[in-house]
């Protein structure tokens, strides 16, 4: 058993919240009665009033990790540099920002929080002492469609190294795995009236990793419509990296974001390989959290019902046979 | 993302004031998976009946706060949250005519890391509640 720890980020559970058939409780409850007791969360999604929260709040917060067993591990914040329409956010304004999420994520009792992949390597380095002055590590999170060896995702490794990878590092999504194009996304482009031909083709030629550049181009010669072009524009966003890519920044690792967008009814991811990735990482000696994180959702919610809880369990079903638990 | 619930089904109905009819309201929600302050709120394009009803002139009410186009530009502290209901209210002297409307919404969001404006889109039949 390797020393891997199970968790979710309540992004998951987004559909639910939105439409008020889950609290933010409610979400922390489920996910610890799967055994994921690490508990991510999105102060801007489910904790209204953000970034004024009362006391109140924190107390309330702090209890639910008590009563339900579990451990607040990451915040994911978010950088509204567009804030004003005429000008972005300066990169002093953005430290303030950024300041106000360590608090908020020292009150929570986080150690972490994921860092978006638009922010500067400036901002991070100017932001890691303060955070290491409130116990909080910043991970950027290498996102599709920025993969690890991307310059910008290396620019930001060597301040990690530089600063101290006890104070920044990264937090990679899973989605920059995704071995075969996500049937749930491709599905929703065939109802929207994309070709069936086109469409199949388009998914082809992602599976078999060759390059998408140029694709769009080719669709539209090929007499494709809207929907059809939409969806080759879309793969062009996504990546298949090499999940052994992961050890060579293993040490500047501490969060992982489990992305998901379709689990089968056995238990399978249909298009990250977990069972590669999830190795990779035990041999490579990670002991953080995997935090699932489903977006399958906004892929669905046209035309059918959601059920963000059973695919988060189904996922966690996965994460926990992978990981080597004990029954 | 959620642009199937951007309308709500409920809160369709034309605004008297004073005895006159000044126009209509309907409910709205965010189509983010997130809340937005309200300056990065760009308004909302109204359709009904294939009639267009311009982003400019329409009101937000938020929490019994009602806003213009303009003043949610420069509002910095007020967020709408996600899942939030708020109403849209549309100018248009004598309001509505009674029965149903084909009643479409776009609305605006400039999000950081989108390099261009986001919309959410929706579109519903709905009846005018009296």
């Amino acid at each position: 058993m390797s020393g891997i720890k199970r968790g979710v980020s309540l992004y998951s559970y987004q559909e639910e919240f939105f439409l008020r058939k889950l609290t933010l409780e409610q979400c922390v409850a489920v996910s610890a009665s799967m055994g994921a007791y690490g508990i991510e969360s999105l102060a801007e999604q489910m904790m209204p009033g953000f970034p004024k929260l009362s006391d109140a709040f924190y107390e309330q917060w702090h209890e639910w990790m008590r009563i339900y067993g579990a451990t607040p591990t990451c915040h994911d914040a978010f950088l509204d540099t567009k804030r004003f329409k005429d000008r972005l956010l300066t990169l002093d304004e953005q430290v303030v920002e950024v300041t106000r999420d360590i608090k908020h994520a020292q009150r929570l009792g986080a150690k972490f929080i994921r860092m978006l992949v638009i922010c500067s390597p400036e901002l991070m380095e100017r932001c890691a002492p303060i955070a290491a002055d409130h116990g909080i590590w910043l991970g950027v999170e290498v996102h599709s469609p920025w993969f690890i060896e991307h310059e910008w995702i290396q620019k930001h490794l060597e301040v990690a190294y530089r600063v101290g990878t006890d104070k920044l590092g990264l937090i990679p999504d899973m989605g920059i795995f995704v071995e075969r194009f996500p049937r749930v996304i491709y599905e929703r482009y065939l109802r929207n009236g994309a070709h069936e031909n086109l469409v199949r083709m388009i998914v082809e030629r992602y599976d078999r990793h060759e390059d998408v550049h140029g694709l769009v181009e080719e669709v539209e010669k090929l007499g494709g419509n809207g929907e059809d072009i939409g969806l080759a524009r879309t793969v062009g966003h996504f990546v298949s990296s090499d999940p052994n890519k992961l050890r060579d920044i293993i040490g500047a690792v501490r969060h992982i974001h489990g992305k998901f967008y379709e689990m089968s009814e056995d238990d399978r991811e249909m298009s990250i390989p977990y069972n590669v990735i999830v190795p990779v990482l035990a041999a490579a000696g990670y002991d953080g959290y995997i935090s699932s994180e489903y977006e399958g959702n906004r892929h669905l919610q046209d035309a059918f019902p959601v059920d963000s809880v059973e695919q988060v369990r189904r996922h966690q079903r996965m994460l926990s046979k992978l990981i080597g638990e004990q029954k | 993302m959620f642009d199937k619930y951007l309308i709500g089904e409920k809160g369709f109905r034309n605004v008297v004031e004073d005895g006159q009819t000044t126009g209509f309201q309907l409910e709205v929600r965010i189509a983010y998976y997130r809340g937005l302050g309200l300056s990065m709120v760009e308004g909302f394009e109204v359709s009904v009946d294939g009639r267009e009803f311009p982003r400019e002139n329409n009101l937000f009410t938020l929490r019994g706060r009602t806003y213009t186009y303009q003043q949610m530009e420069t509002e910095y502290e007020e967020h709408w949250e996600m899942g939030e209901v708020a109403q849209l209210t549309v100018p248009l002297p004598g309001g509505l005519s009674a029965g149903t409307h084909e009643v479409a919404v776009v609305e605006y969001l400039r999000v950081s890391y989108v390099p261009v404006i986001t919309t959410g889109r929706d579109r519903k039949t709905l009846l005018l509640e009296s």
